[in-house]
């Protein structure tokens, strides 16, 4: 019997007010689909079915692209000033709602409202703040006087983030004056139309943001749709091949954001203690469903054990269990389709010959779950060492110098981040200047800013968000 | 006395301390701060603040150490140990009162007959700064007044200029001092030593030195318990418990005044030392004013009221 056993403290689902069904946004209005189909989403924790949502075709995608087109003329031309009140405006209202989003996405994902509360809804409004203060100083961003925007973005965002994904794609899309047609993605619509309402609440003029929740079938039509100027897709490198194949020959910008098998490399002179919080971090937030999870962990043979013993004794206090409670560290997996590629990859690891571990965890009964889980004895020949899991499951692999750790870091498809630990500051910038990763942390993991530029190399993606990086996506430059 | 054998090698020479000291993991400001403040974030409800707040009680040593402190002073303090919250006699003693050593008698007979301890601060308290021959006689005068306890300051002069040996021998002898009688407890003052990485090197000296209790601060300088410092002495002794499988309490102290700041403190031990920590025999507050706001907290949860503090006890 544990001595201090923390009662439930569940967040209140009162503040959230979730419609028996929601339509699509297009032009400023709610409307239904044109062939009137609809689909479910339901709670991942539960399975309990949160609302009936329409669900976009391709004549929806052609009205909310016309909508776009015919917003995009006065929106362009709309002083960047005056811009920046819209988008501010925005961010102060997904403040003042934060409580009510958190408790939305958390119920919609299947993430920790800890989670929630304490990074994505502060992370959002923080990018709308910081794109709205663009808005009127494009001149000064390094493209030359008065850069132009491009016109309609179509932008395809994926269900790990689905609010902090939307803002990263719609707060500099607006700020440089594009207008935009967004579709979230299918297991998780619901933030999205509720950001729709927040843009009516905000005053938004109809047609600048149109959300067309769908499937896959959508998001082809709308990167395919003639008179879209701009294509952003975050979600897994299958698709964004395709896309990229979709948009070849047109005169479509493109940005993809796409898996990545990031390294988190724990050199043996680390703070220890906050090297384990690091990997944790870097795996377990969002339940490794980050496409720049540190998924690789690479130590240093010398001190793999300590660390191991104390990576081990670290996971047993996580707290798994019902997303709304506050003390919740790991929540639900996203889908029964996610969860069932997590037990497949993870089985081929056992297959394979790596050891697999978990600590004592009581899985709920219904809903998708999966324990946190590491592998050691992994090398680079690993399945798991390689593909991108995108669950909890953190594969262990050594290296025994600082030119080796590099060299096994680099040894992927993806380079999307990496994570170096060490207290030597020269180390951290002699390794960091040879990891090809678009995003390296030191002695930190998965800390996110919005002045910060991010996006891959390789089959990770091309194109930066964030940051002044970030507007080049949306700029006629 | 003869060295802690397991770290004879250690504590060969001054260079050797230096060494082991030195070698110790490094401490990330930011990650320990970052780990501190998630922690704080833990939501602790209805039972399980209920079973916190006694054993918050439970863990407090009731503090005064004031140059106007007087017997009577200090008669009512051990009293307040005694008997915390007089319209309810299920709430938990105190575990401890702390005082200078001469008021030890005073406090010993206010405690008689009752499990609670009496802690001196000894060591020219809080400065530290004197001859370790007085420093041994204000020990002894404590522990030869009946002191259960003694809480003593380390030369950080000594520390912070490299000495660790000086340090080290300093607190041996204090121990010697302490005798099969009293439990020692040695405090860093943290804020002076400024740096994580010098309080995980203290806290590592004090326990081979032979500390029971590693402490903080003694209330006196600007910085005193932090959750991020005191995280960092549960990681040590836990650490250090794995190593040697020998146990060293844990005591913050000063500036700990609320319930729910409290609270944080034992969320931090739960997770970090874990459960074999929750209990006073290796956690204790240094506190004076938590007590009476833990009181009217857990007259909230009896009774579903704010009394206010006209009915918990000033002392």
């Amino acid at each position: 019997m544990t001595k201090f056993e923390y009662a439930p403290a569940p967040e209140s689902r009162s503040v959230v007010d979730i419609a028996p069904s929601y339509g699509l946004f297009i032009d400023g209005e709610f409307t239904e689909a044109a062939d009137g189909k609809v689909f479910k989403t339901v709670s991942p924790a539960s399975e309990e079915v949160l609302s009936e949502v329409a669900q976009a075709g391709a004549e929806d995608v052609d009205r909310a692209v016309k909508a776009a087109r015919k917003a995009f003329e006065k929106w362009s031309a709309l002083p960047g000033a005056e811009r920046a009140k819209y988008l501010f405006r925005i961010a102060r209202i997904i403040q003042e709602r934060s409580r009510e989003l958190a408790v939305l996405e958390t119920l919609d994902n299947g993430k920790p409202i800890r989670e929630t509360r304490d990074a994505d809804l502060p992370l959002v409004a923080a990018h709308f703040f910081y794109y709205a203060g663009w808005a009127d100083k494009l001149d000064h961003a390094g493209y030359g006087a008065n850069p132009r925007p491009l016109g309609v973005a179509g932008q395809v965002i994926p269900w790990n983030f689905p609010l902090l994904m939307l803002a990263w794609k719609i707060a500099p899309a607006l700020a440089t004056g594009n207008t935009v047609v967004l579709k979230p993605a299918e297991t998780t619509p619901l933030s999205a139309l509720f950001f729709a309402d927040i843009c009516r609440q905000a005053g938004l003029p109809k047609g600048v943001v149109n959300i067309l929740p769908g499937y896959g079938d959508a998001g082809a039509a709308l990167v395919e749709h003639p008179d879209v100027n701009k294509v952003a897709f975050t979600g897994s490198t299958a698709v964004g091949k395709a896309i990229a194949r979709q948009v070849a020959g047109t005169s479509k910008k493109v940005t993809l954001e796409l898996g990545g098998k990031g390294a988190n490399i724990v050199f043996d002179d680390a703070p220890i203690d906050q090297a384990v919080e690091g990997i944790v971090t870097g795996i377990f937030f969002n339940q490794g469903q980050v496409c720049c999870a540190g998924s690789r962990l690479l130590v240093q043979e010398s001190i793999q054990d300590e660390l191991l013993d104390a990576l081990k004794r670290r996971l047993s206090t996580l707290r798994l269990g019902d997303p709304l409670d506050k003390n919740t560290d790991i929540g639900a997996i996203n889908s029964a389709e996610q969860l069932a590629r997590i037990k497949a990859l993870a089985e081929t690891g056992e297959a394979e010959g790596a050891e697999r571990w978990s600590p004592a965890c009581e899985l709920p009964s219904s809903g998708f779950w999966f324990a946190p889980t590491l592998f050691t004895n992994v090398t680079q020949a690993h399945t798991i060492a390689r593909d991108e899991i995108f669950g909890p499951v953190l594969s262990v692999l050594t290296f025994r110098t600082p030119d080796e750790a590099v060299a096994k870091a680099n040894n992927s498809q993806y380079g999307l981040s990496a994570g170096i630990w060490t207290e030597k500051g020269s180390r951290i910038l002699a390794v960091a200047n040879k990891l090809r990763a678009g995003v390296v942390w030191a002695n930190t993991f998965n800390k996110f800013d919005p002045t910060s530029p991010f996006g891959g190399y390789k089959e990770s993606g091309f194109g930066r968000e964030g940051g002044r990086h970030g507007l080049e996506a949306y700029l006629d430059v | 006395m003869p060295p802690a054998p397991a770290f004879a090698d250690v504590t060969a020479s001054d260079s050797t301390l230096r060494r082991f000291l030195h070698g110790l993991p490094g401490v990330d400001t930011v990650g320990l701060e970052a780990r501190a403040a998630s922690l704080g974030t833990r939501s602790i409800k209805t039972t399980a603040k209920a079973y916190a707040i006694d054993l918050a009680i439970s863990m407090i040593d009731l503090t005064t150490l004031e140059g106007a402190d007087t017997p009577g002073k200090v008669r009512a303090l051990a009293a307040k140990a005694v008997n915390p919250d007089p319209t309810d006699r299920t709430t938990p003693r105190t575990a401890a009162v702390c005082v200078y050593p001469d008021m030890v008698a005073t406090a010993k007979a206010g405690v008689a007959g009752t499990d609670v301890k009496v802690a001196s601060v000894a060591t020219a308290f809080p400065a530290g700064r004197a001859a370790l021959d007085v420093k041994l006689a204000d020990t002894r005068d404590a522990v030869a007044a009946g002191a259960d306890e003694i809480d003593m300051v380390i030369d950080r002069g000594a520390f912070l200029a490299g000495h660790y040996l000086k340090v080290y021998e300093e607190i041996r002898a204090v121990k010697e001092a302490c005798g099969e009688q009293a439990r020692l407890k040695v405090i860093f003052e943290t804020g002076e030593l400024s740096t994580y990485d010098n309080i995980r090197r203290a806290s590592w000296l004090g326990m081979i030195a032979g500390a029971d209790f590693i402490k903080t601060s003694t209330g006196k300088v600007g910085v005193n318990a932090t959750p991020a410092n005191t995280l960092l002495m549960l990681e040590a002794v836990r650490d250090f418990r794995a190593q040697t499988g020998v146990q060293v309490g844990v005591k913050p102290a000063g500036g700990i005044r609320t319930t729910k700041d409290a609270i944080k403190f034992l969320v931090l031990v739960n997770e970090t030392a874990g459960e074999d920590w929750l209990d006073n025999h290796w956690f204790r507050f240094g506190a004076s004013s938590l007590l009476n706001d833990l009181l009217m907290q857990r007259q909230k949860l009896a009774t579903g009221r704010y009394s206010g503090p006209d009915y918990v006890t000033v002392d």
